[in-house]
């Protein structure tokens, strides 16, 4: 495929691009769902794709296509030109400097070819005895939405006219389930994974399964309680959501249009003492994990905020431009449009307290382990989202609550940060752990 | 006939591949082929600064055999890896099967809900280009504290052909675009935000007679020079008054998608087994209907080939029926309601909702403000979520007003309200007359995939709901 896409970008500046960059991606999944210890479906399927984003001078189009026969490939070109000579100019669209390019020699360990090799039965053996285990845990276990088991594996290929060449495979797989427990009238779900690059890596699918079933169970009998401002503990799957909401807030797409409560503040404090958050595209097979961004910059690591200090915004070599900065290897693509911002492996760094120690420190207050819908507003900050989860009195877990907010201030909420837990682990790009923040209102009754 | 002319596809090849996929003796199968073509387009700080158009075609096939689903997609049309999917496909039905071609008939007398029915999205860049910079002069004339503007453009036109081994043969051409306008407004370090958009399975022509940039520009705007001067939102229960249109999406989170087939099939809704119980106040009637004209939730035909349809399901409270793709209603014994959708060929389908919205009712809605203690009035919202098993759903309240004496007081900061679905509409007390459906914007997501919706409501009073502001 290098040759295609090389030509597809020697087509490009024939037809009258200044500079061009092409992305191949291809892939190939397999996923089964179980429900009840019956097969309930099986996927199966490959695709592939070209994008191509040409610049003329300083205008950029882009196209994309899934038709790679040599007319395919001629409309792509004629698209992408098209729409180039139609955008405006814009000093900063470019590519990145030559001496920005480049591509990460060590092994990042991201391709294991157990995820393709495993038999489908196997695969859907895992599932099956994830969803069982879940199941057998507790007579209150009445139901489930399933097991499933997904694997995937792709090549992603990028060349560019400043003579940049790099490709590389991922593979991931999965098992998860999502059971259902019953007391009375009351019906509560929850859900609990494992993930790896490799098969091998994964947790057991039986310890998956009783884990998931204990979440659900825990939930059973919740209920609402009064509004009152509290101490909140978010656990990692919680907690994970806040270092997103920060992604969003410190990449130089919200920084230089101002859409973040972050936008300026390089160099201050923006976070309590002892908070430290690194985006580390290196980690030897991360879910975040690349040799070189969706430009062509050798991936890094980058220290975000250090020890409360705001130290570095995530960007692409546009974002940097427009701020003056340096590319952080930040520049993430789908095959269509202009590079946006995409984490590495970005991670709140673990602290020095147990779980257990956060939860004792806290005399009356909320262990949130869900979040719902969408109420963070990133030009402002603030924050209000539906919680469930368990309410803490005198350093215990005490019962399980549902049907409520919490709301805040993220720029306080990062302030507020009292207690770091030691139980960092990734189950994704974003990764946290426990967390404790100071108040925040839970709104309820 | 798009198939057969750019890929040579006729009947005969389908009925083939369908033969194909039940050559392991299963009960269903059906080929869903799919042609996509998309142009999006962004202008930001006055610049269009992105413009992009993408073509992908694929076809995916799905066999049925008892409760089991075999599925199978190519991105490549060439016969031979047609069969290769259909024969991975096949594989979930465990026996031998005979491999002879299903004869398929074109379906006719089709919903005809797109105007200018065949008229492409594609064409004029400039125009779509006009819009957008339209909008941008627009917004930052409206007042002079609006310092950034973003504007987005976006159309597919798509084509599908859909064949099942029950003899159906059924094509649509669905045209789909939206515009949509940011802005942001600055006073001293306060910087809010306003946000519009719309659009439907509609031409350009729209965009200039119906609703034009203009339009969306002043409205995203408006709300954020509102939200300058917005004091915190409450916390706790309290009566909330939602307006018409885009609030809708309370119907969306709260009833609809527990309302949808597969999760009541599996006894996992909060909803599952209250058929014919009393599930809101009676003055709830509650619809979805994908056979509005024009909608971003309709469709002539869904992604298996039934038509769309008006399905109730709540009437005065009474919960009446579910929403049905192909799997649920062979199932469950019930009829198709024309909702099995699915985000592309790469997707297996699944019940989803079209427009979804509650039926006016008497009151009207300056009565209903004036009605109210305190309280809050919410009239533009961001997105939602629910829990289907729980039955807990949020939505978030991008611009909302304190009601105190039957008066609106004083404009409130963003906060999420969240309620119990089975509940919540049996607390709705009083129901306008002025119902609206929102403006074309919505997509909603379930298990990864994202398909167009449309939601509507007239003004409504919740006797209680929880706002989750900071207090």
């Amino acid at each position: 495929m290098t040759s295609v896409a090389s030509q597809v970008i020697h087509r490009a500046l024939q037809t009258g691009a200044s500079d061009a960059e092409c992305v191949f991606a291809e892939g190939e999944e397999f996923s089964a769902n179980v429900r009840l210890g019956e097969v309930e479906s099986v996927k199966e399927a490959g695709s592939k794709a070209l994008g191509l984003r040409v610049l003329i001078g300083h205008c950029s189009g882009s196209a994309y296509t899934s038709d790679l026969s040599a007319a395919g490939l001629e409309k792509l070109v004629e698209s992408a030109v098209g729409l180039a000579q139609i955008t405006s100019e814009d000093p900063c669209h470019g590519l990145p400097e030559v001496g920005e390019l480049g591509s990460v020699g060590a092994d990042l360990d991201l391709f294991h070819e157990d995820v393709r090799d495993l038999p489908a039965e196997e695969k859907i053996a895992l599932a099956k005895q994830c969803e069982r285990a879940a199941l057998d845990l507790d007579s209150r276990i009445t139901n489930s939405e399933g097991g499933s088991c997904s694997s995937g594996w792709g090549r992603r290929l990028l060349v560019n006219s400043r003579g940049f060449q790099g490709e590389y495979r991922r593979s991931l797989c999965s098992v998860s389930t999502v059971p259902v427990a019953q007391s009375g009238e009351d019906m509560q779900r929850d859900w609990w994974f494992t993930i790896g690059r490799s098969f091998a890596t994964l947790e057991p699918a039986d310890q998956v399964g009783r884990r998931a079933a204990e979440r659900a169970l825990q939930r059973l009998g919740a209920v609402k309680v009064e509004t009152k401002r509290v101490p909140v503990v978010f656990e990692p799957r919680a907690a994970r959501t806040l270092v997103s909401n920060l992604f969003e807030a410190v990449s130089g797409d919200s920084i230089y249009r101002h859409a973040s409560f972050l936008a300026g503040k390089l160099g201050e404090r923006v976070a309590a003492e002892g908070v430290t958050v690194v985006d580390d595209g290196l980690l030897p097979g991360g879910f975040g994990t690349s040799p070189f961004d969706d430009e062509g910059v050798p991936t890094r690591r980058t220290l975000v905020i250090e020890n409360g200090v705001l130290r570095s915004y995530l960007l692409n070599s546009y974002t940097a431009r427009k701020l003056g900065l340096k590319t952080t290897g930040n520049a993430s693509r789908s095959l269509a449009g202009n590079p946006g911002i995409g984490p590495g492996n970005l991670y709140l760094q673990a602290g020095p307290h147990t779980p257990e120690q956060i939860i004792a420190s806290v005399q009356d207050g909320f262990y949130v382990t869900e979040l719902i819908g969408f109420g963070v507003n990133m030009v402002t900050g603030d924050y209000s989202r539906g919680a469930a989860g368990l309410w803490i009195r005198n350093g215990e877990l005490a019962f399980p609550v549902h049907e409520v907010t919490i709301a805040g201030n993220l720029n306080r909420m990062l302030e507020d940060i009292e207690m770091v837990g030691s139980d960092l682990e990734f189950r994704g790009a974003v990764a946290a752990p426990t967390l404790k923040i100071r108040e925040m209102t839970v709104g309820g009754k | 006939m798009f198939f057969r002319d750019r890929y040579n596809l006729t009947p005969r090849d389908l009925e083939r591949y369908l033969g194909e996929a039940l050559c392991r003796g299963g009960e269903y199968a059906d080929l869903y082929f799919e042609y996509q073509a998309t142009t999006s387009l962004s202008l930001d700080e006055s610049l269009i600064k992105s413009a992009s158009q993408g073509i992908s075609v694929g076809c995916g096939i799905r066999v049925l055999s008892g409760e089991k689903t075999g599925y199978a997609y190519t991105d490549d049309l060439a016969p031979e890896k047609i069969v290769r999917a259909a024969r991975t496909a096949a594989q979930i039905a465990a026996g031998p099967g005979p491999v002879e071609p299903v004869p398929v008939n074109a379906e006719t007398g089709l919903h005809n809900l797109y105007p200018a029915a065949g008229v492409a999205l594609d064409g004029d860049l400039l125009a779509k280009l006009a819009l957008l910079q339209r909008a941008d002069q627009a917004a930052r004339a409206c007042d002079g504290r609006i310092f950034q503007v973003r504007a987005g453009y976006a159309d597919e036109n798509r084509h599908i052909l859909i064949a099942t081994s029950e003899g159906r043969l059924t094509e649509d051409f669905q045209p789909l675009a939206r515009l949509s306008v940011l802005a942001m407004a600055r006073e001293g370090p306060n910087i809010q935000r306003g946000m519009d958009g719309g659009g439907g399975r509609v031409t350009l022509e729209y965009f200039q007679t119906v609703r034009t940039p203009e339009d969306f520009a002043r409205e995203a705007a408006r709300q954020a020079i509102v939200q300058l001067d917005a004091a915190d939102a409450p916390a706790g229960e309290m009566t909330v008054v939602l307006g018409p249109g885009w609030p809708g999406i309370l119907l969306h989170e709260a009833v609809g998608h527990g309302l949808e087939a597969d999760f009541n099939r599996k006894k996992v809704s909060a909803f599952s087994g209250l058929i014919g119980r009393q599930v809101a106040s009676p003055l709830c009637t509650v619809v979805d209907d994908g056979t509005m004209p024009g909608r971003r939730g309709s469709l002539n035909v869904d992604d298996e080939g039934y038509p769309t349809s008006q399905t109730v399901l709540i009437e005065k409270g009474i919960l009446k029926g579910y929403l049905q793709d192909k799997l649920s209603s062979r199932l469950l014994g019930a009829a198709p309601t024309g909702n099995g959708r699915r985000e592309s060929y790469q997707h297996m389908p699944m019940p989803r909702m079209t427009n979804t919205f509650l039926l006016a009712g008497e009151d009207d809605p300056q009565d209903i403000l004036r009605s109210v203690g305190r309280g809050l009035y919410c009239v533009t919202f961001g997105g939602g979520q629910v829990d289907i098993t729980s039955g807990k759903f949020v939505f978030s309240a991008s611009e909302s007003y304190l009601i105190e004496d039957g008066h609106l007081t004083r404009p409130i900061r963003n906060a999420t309200l969240i309620g119990n679905g089975p509940d919540v509409m049996t607390k709705v007390t009083m129901v306008g007359h002025d119902l609206r459906l929102d403006h074309g914007i919505g997509t909603c997501g379930k298990e990864g995939q994202s398909v167009p919706v449309g939601v509507g409501i007239p003004t409504i009073k919740v006797e209680r709901l929880t706002v989750g502001g900071v207090g």
